[in-house]
């Protein structure tokens, strides 16, 4: 009983220690840490987290979920204040955030709609080839999409006073933004219709011959994944201060699923830790001993983390730790033998 | 949900911050360069990192007693990664001065950016937007370079005059660069009277320019072009085939070297093409050819002649250099003295002598040129005229140009 108390009580300690790590971090932490190591890699992780749930919880693996961050981002873009239309914002924020997220999820939906009766490779085929379409619309539309230079200049909403972009209220905002939606899915995952999808996964045939309607579930995760993904698009945008064709292109398409890859596919938490381990490449690969190789650095890394854990960072972490406990348990057995 | 996983996690990720920072030494100067090693500008890239070698080695990597640290990092040509980049080097390698980019696009980003570090000085690498210091420019950024639209200076005089076309239509990529060399030639084109009957622009990526040229009007007495490198080759070597016979006006980028010595039947239709831009193949002053047979003996493996953009970050490099020698390496005070002596500085390029204007935008000379043959068969670009220092305004009065707006699809516009 007592023991049971402590360990209630170390992993209180732990989670507070957690929470003050996170909160502590952007005033002990130099600015680049803080913004473009903390705050990008928290982003990125959201437009992946979109990708992982689909993954995880509906075993569907789309291309297109920079897609959909994409389309929130044009959308909120086209409706603010940016370079080309210096102060004279189409809509106030708000609505312009609604209207931007709102897209990002039908975008979402959509997309569902179109390959919901595909998987596997198909699937990846099918939110391929919507993504590169969305692109080249960006690209050769100069009307609406302003073509190759796309949008520069787009600022952060001013709230209180204080500018969203401002380092620290940036790292916070993302910070809580990326918790909400974690402890979001976590929860819905739970939900009866958390549970249905799963089933889906597992045996789409048996949960239709129950009663369920298979693509309606299906469609409807596409949905939520698009809103998740359309608030990192968001978060994107007022991160770069831009959005240009090359955010939505193929490159960027393809490192959400590296991204998400090599965190894990299995679980919402491999889209975070996948992110930051990829921003930290990023960024100091060209530290490293070969300065003029670092690309091969990069894919190196990636390569290993693929070949010997085929389930990501997560899953090295769960074996690693569950051969040790094995490890604990079996030695006074192996002495009692 | 496993705290302790995350605990773990985040000991790394402190112990990595912990390590990773590093101050900085008083002895040295840390000088930082952003260049393009990947993406499509990956051998411009090469090129950059060519010319800020080659100025430090003339100087044995020190100036005024104290050793220069060189810290290199890599764009892909896009603005956010640019930017990121341009942080990096210098919150995290702690930099003092800041050379680059590369493209346009980045050029503005990092302009934005240098608003945010005041203390800090960038020098533009071979960005030539017209924007970054025309309109709003930061106050530590210094661009040693001329702009798009002032590589064209003389190139509408000299058609107009010269080969007395009257009348032209424009075929270019969709995009600011573009459009700021587009603004180059009509500014002058048009105020001699020339008229421009017809803008095409072709969107970024596109290989099959056959709608393009199907477009052109028979009736105009000639063609402007610009495209990036490649680009150029697929449209010339299309035009051609399709039996184009209007005469072409090169943009800064058709006749580049990249485009001339590439094998194929346009090249002996390219014979002739007038164009122009801050460097030209064919100068015969000493101080150029002197500057040419020092990058061929010191890169053997680079290319036949030191490119545009070796040029520019070289240029950059060497201002930056002299500038430091003048202020005895002294940079404490957020580099108020070293600011003063860039923008003062007088600089002898291989091209001619650059001076900065008051938005600290290089006052520099023009070459336009016309691509003749030399003996062996290959391509170069022949010097026709000179064009001695031309200023961001292309001699107009400064409000009245910028009064004109920014160069777009349809500013400027004569038809």
């Amino acid at each position: 009983m007592l023991l049971r108390l402590f360990a209630e009580w170390g992993k209180m300690a732990r989670w507070t220690l957690i929470a003050a790590a996170i909160i502590s971090y952007p005033h002990f932490a130099p600015q680049f840490w803080v913004v473009n190591i903390g705050a990008y890699a928290i982003v990125l992780g959201i437009i992946t987290l979109s990708l992982t749930f689909l993954a995880a919880y509906g075993g569907m693996v789309s291309l297109a979920q920079m897609t959909v961050a994409g389309v929130a981002g044009y959308t909120l873009a086209i409706l603010s204040s940016h370079a080309a239309n210096v102060g004279s914002a189409i809509l106030p924020w708000p609505w312009a955030l609604a209207i931007a997220l709102g897209s990002g999820t039908l975008a979402g939906t959509l997309i569902g709609l179109v390959s919901v009766r595909t998987k596997g490779i198909s699937l990846l085929m099918i939110t391929l080839a919507i993504g590169m379409i969305f692109f080249y619309l960006t690209q050769q539309n100069t009307t609406l999409f302003h073509g190759f230079d796309g949008f520069r200049g787009v600022k952060a909403p001013i709230v209180f006073g204080m500018s969203l972009r401002e380092p620290i209220v940036f790292y916070y905002l993302c910070m809580g933004v990326g918790i909400s939606l974690y402890a979001a899915i976590t929860y819905m995952v739970r939900t009866p219709f958390g549970i249905a999808l799963q089933g889906i996964r597992d045996n789409p045939r048996r949960l239709a011959a129950i009663g369920y309607w298979v693509e309606l579930h299906q469609v409807a995760a596409f949905g939520v994944a698009g809103f998740v993904a359309a608030v990192g698009g968001v978060l994107s945008l007022w991160y770069h201060g831009g959005i240009s064709p090359g955010s939505v292109g193929i490159t960027a398409m393809v490192n959400i699923l590296i991204v998400a890859v090599i965190g894990g596919l299995g679980h919402p938490r491999g889209a975070l830790i996948g992110a930051l381990l990829f921003v930290l490449i990023q960024n100091f690969a060209i530290d490293l001993f070969i300065r003029e190789r670092f690309n091969t650095v990069i894919g190196l890394t990636f390569l290993v983390i693929v070949l010997f854990s085929p389930d990501g960072l997560i899953g090295l972490w769960e074996r690693l730790s569950r051969s040790r406990k094995r490890g604990l348990r079996s030695a006074p057995n192996g002495a009692n033998n | 949900m496993d705290v302790s996983k995350i605990t773990r996690i985040l000991a790394v990720v402190f112990l990595v911050c912990g390590t990773v920072v590093s101050a900085a030494a008083q002895t040295s100067v840390r000088i930082g360069g952003v260049m393009t090693l990947e993406g499509p500008f990956t051998v411009l890239g090469q090129e950059a990192v060519r010319a800020m070698e080659m100025a430090f080695e003339e100087v044995n990597y020190s100036v005024a007693g104290k050793r220069i640290e060189w810290v290199k990092e890599s764009s892909d040509g896009r603005p956010d990664v640019a930017v990121g980049k341009a942080r990096k080097l210098i919150e995290q390698d702690k930099v003092d001065i800041l050379i680059g980019p590369m493209s346009g696009g980045e050029g503005l980003a990092i302009k934005e950016y240098a608003k945010s570090v005041p203390g800090k000085t960038i020098l533009n690498g071979f960005s030539a937007a017209q924007e970054t210091t025309l309109v709003n420019p930061a106050p530590n950024f210094f661009r040693f370079g001329t702009d798009g639209a002032q590589w064209q200076a003389g190139l509408g005089s000299y058609v107009y005059d010269v080969k007395g076309y009257r009348t032209a239509a424009v075929v270019a990529g969709d995009y600011s660069f573009g459009y700021t060399q587009v603004l180059g030639f009509m500014t002058e084109f048009c105020a001699k009277g020339g008229k421009v009957k017809e803008k095409i622009w072709v969107p970024m990526g596109t290989k099959d320019f056959s709608s393009a040229i199907a477009r052109i009007p028979d009736k105009v007495d000639a063609v402007y072009v610009m495209f990036g490198g490649a680009d150029s080759v697929n449209f010339l070597t299309q035009y051609y085939q399709a039996g184009g016979k209007i005469p072409i006006i090169g943009g800064s980028n058709v006749t580049e070297q990249t485009v001339l010595s590439t094998k194929g039947p346009f090249q002996r239709h390219m014979i002739g093409i007038p164009s122009a831009h801050m460097v030209a193949d064919g100068i015969e002053e000493p101080a150029y050819l002197e500057y040419v047979a020092k990058y061929k003996k010191r890169f053997p493996d680079g290319l036949a002649a030191p490119s545009a953009p070796f040029y520019g970050y070289y240029v950059a490099t060497k201002a930056a250099l002299k500038a430091l020698a003048q202020v005895g390496g002294d940079l404490s005070g957020n580099q108020v003295k070293f600011r003063e002596a860039l923008a003062k500085l007088k600089l002898d390029t291989p091209t001619g002598p650059v001076t900065l204007d008051e938005n600290r935008q290089a006052i520099a000379n023009i070459f336009v040129t016309e691509v003749a043959q030399r003996p062996d068969g290959t391509l170069y670009t022949k010097v026709v005229k000179v064009m001695r220092n031309v200023n961001q305004t292309l001699g107009q009065p400064r409000d009245a140009f910028v009064a004109r707006g920014v160069p777009s699809r349809d500013n400027p516009s004569c038809p």
